[in-house]
């Protein structure tokens, strides 16, 4: 302060001609704030020191301080010009340059329009692609081996339901394959051509499928109408069978893979003789099938054992009757050969804890009676496993639950392993439901070298 | 060293009342060097006196005696920047040359224009330059570095007053170093 020099610069003695008189006025402002400057030029060398040397911490990490200030200090000006020039542009080509505009606006209408169709179009193709896709997760589920097609066509009449799909001999397809959709089953083929098949849907009057109600575990036969409706037929009268409950394929027709959904139950009316007369309600909506899945290999897998359905009064009493014994089929000495999946009085009687090895017709005499008074349950699987050793007198034949016939579905409804559901093979066991005792859910088997008890009777529970 | 007078306007003194003082290559080289190597051995030893800034009333000392604001800005950076070269890795290096620094510049600006030899005076503006240097120091250490820093008028005051009374005994130490 104070130290202001007006002295005129040396470079510039001469300036009458007005080129230098920028000269002195600079020299006298850089002596009046000379202070100042030098004040401000330290504190700016400390500054940037600091800013180099200090780190800001940010989510992308650490960033140096003078790089963060010189975006603060950067960025505010390239918005301004980026802003000014935006502005200037969008006022220009807004209502200055319009030039081709009117051109250009009928060009974008027919491109709008063409563009529309194509947006109809792709839009059917992701709703085909997410059906298909559907589809094929059902497929993992279910079957293993299937072949996509599409709906092609019906037989054009009101007495026959037939479809026509557009895959054929030549993709595989053979009469009398499965065709589905991931709501439920559709029908079988009938017929097939080199590019193309009939479909016999579930609600043609010619349909039959083997059927069964998912909860009580009751089967017949659902069959169509000539109005279109399905019905679930042969199942007795005195079953309990209330509106809504799921119907699912049996398996028993050898077409369908069981456990499919065919539909729900809509109505329960008597029919004639002493069966029901269920109406069912397809979960596949027959009337309006796009594309459909056929399938060309069926999946069987082995029951699972924690899986276990109800168990039916008549089980138990089949079990205690003699059953008819099943040929034994013999080797070329005349000895009988063990069937796999077949079970003998032994495995009958595989709950009492005879072992599952033990062979011989001691243990096994009087097997009938006695197994299946001491008799507790065995998993499916197991028993469906065990070697046929016994003597065939005694033994009724385990099968697997979805072969068990139309008989089984007349019994209580408390869970069972599937393979004894044997009531089906016998029909007088069947018609000895009167009394329904049911035994309990299955418990665990006991130690195969474990003395059953004599005459044990079974732990039943009422219904 | 002979005092010459310097340009004065609107002073708070008579003009030959302000002289400026020199000092001794050794003097400005060394009673830096000791007041911040206290500053740093002292506080080592008794932390308490950490409130006491010895650099700073350094500075102070130099810029008032010197009367040239810009040797007073450069003695601050200098005394600032050492100051915090002992600071730790986790001290930036600048934030006590930058406070320093103004110190230096307001002390020298003000020391043209009132006498800053009385003891009264030197309490005085070692109280207020104390004060300032803290507001300086947060400032810095706060807005622009977002250090978790707590401004406490308090600790100030106290260590505002201890400042004063320190500083006005080794204001009249350091008289001896003055050259005329």
């Amino acid at each position: 302060m104070g130290t202001a020099q007006t002295e005129p610069s040396h470079f510039c003695d001469n300036n009458a001609n007005g080129l230098c008189r920028a000269g002195p006025v600079m020299e006298t402002l850089l002596g009046r704030y000379k202070n100042l400057i030098v004040l401000a030029a330290i504190l700016f060398a400390q500054l940037i020191g600091l800013a180099v040397q200090v780190k800001r911490p940010t989510q992308e990490g650490d960033i140096r301080l003078i790089r963060v200030w010189a975006i603060a200090a950067v960025t505010p000006f390239e918005k301004a010009v980026v802003h000014t020039q935006n502005f200037i542009h969008d006022k220009w080509t807004g209502y200055v340059w319009l030039r081709g505009v009117r051109g250009e606006n009928a060009d974008l209408r027919d491109q709008i329009e063409r563009m529309k169709l194509e947006q109809t179009r792709l839009t059917e193709d992701a709703n085909m692609a997410r059906r298909l896709q559907t589809l094929l997760q059902f497929k993992e589920q279910y079957v293993e081996n299937t072949v996509a097609a599409q709906v092609i066509g019906t037989s054009g009449n009101d007495q026959s339901r037939l479809l026509y799909i557009d895959k054929g001999s030549d993709d595989g397809l053979k009469p009398d394959m499965a065709v589905i959709t991931p709501t439920g089953i559709v029908g079988k083929i009938v017929q097939v051509s080199s590019g193309s098949a009939q479909v016999l849907p579930i609600n043609d009057q010619l349909s039959g499928v083997g059927a069964a109600l998912k909860d009580s575990r009751l089967q017949g036969i659902l069959k169509g109408a000539p109005n279109g409706t399905t019905t679930l037929q042969y199942i007795m009268a005195d079953e309990p069978v209330k509106p809504g409950e799921v119907v699912i394929t049996s398996g028993g027709d050898r077409i369908f893979p069981k456990g499919l959904d065919i539909g729900r139950v809509a109505a329960v009316e008597p029919g004639k003789d002493l069966f029901l007369n269920i109406r069912v309600t397809p979960s596949a909506r027959l009337n309006r099938l796009e594309e459909v899945l056929v399938i060309t290999k069926v999946e069987y897998k082995l029951p699972d054992a924690t899986d276990l359905g109800p168990i039916r009064a008549s089980d138990i009493l089949s079990e205690r009757l003699p059953g008819v014994p099943s040929a034994q089929p013999v080797d070329a000495n005349g000895n009988p050969v063990p069937q796999p999946g077949a079970t003998s009085p032994a495995a009958g009687a595989a709950g009492t804890g005879a072992p599952a090895t033990t062979t011989g017709t001691t243990q096994n005499a009087g097997a009938p009676n006695t197994a299946a008074g001491t008799r507790t349950s065995v998993p499916a699987g197991t028993a469906a496993t065990k070697p046929a050793t016994a003597s065939p007198t005694g033994g009724t034949a385990s099968r697997p639950a979805n072969q068990a016939g139309a008989g089984a579905g007349r019994g209580a409804t408390l869970p069972q392993p599937a393979g004894q559901s044997a009531a089906g093979a016998n029909p007088a066991a069947a018609a000895t439901n009167a009394t329904k005792p049911v035994r309990k859910p299955p418990v665990s088997t006991p130690p195969a070298n474990t003395q059953p008890p004599a005459a044990k009777p079974p732990e039943v529970v009422p219904q | 060293m002979n005092a010459r007078a310097t340009p004065f306007r609107g002073s708070l003194v008579s003009r030959e009342q302000v002289a400026v003082y020199e000092f001794s290559w050794a003097a400005a080289i060394f009673v830096p060097l000791v007041a911040i190597f206290l500053q740093a051995f002292v506080t080592a030893k008794l932390r308490w006196l950490a409130v006491l800034d010895l650099p700073m009333m350094v500075v102070i000392f130099f810029a008032v005696a010197r009367r040239n604001p810009v040797t007073g800005c450069i003695t601050g950076a200098i005394i600032g920047l050492l100051q915090d070269s002992l600071g730790g890795p986790s001290h930036p290096i600048g934030m006590f040359g930058i406070t320093d620094t103004i110190i230096g510049y307001a002390a020298s600006s003000l020391g043209v224009k009132i006498d800053v030899e009385n003891p009264g005076t030197r309490f005085l503006i070692t109280y207020i330059f104390l004060v300032v240097h803290d507001a300086i120091y947060f400032g810095v250490g706060r807005g622009l570095l977002r250090q978790p820093l707590v401004w406490s008028w308090s600790h100030v005051a106290i260590a505002g007053l201890a400042n004063a009374v320190v500083g006005v005994f080794v204001y009249h130490l350091l008289d001896r170093f003055k050259q005329k």
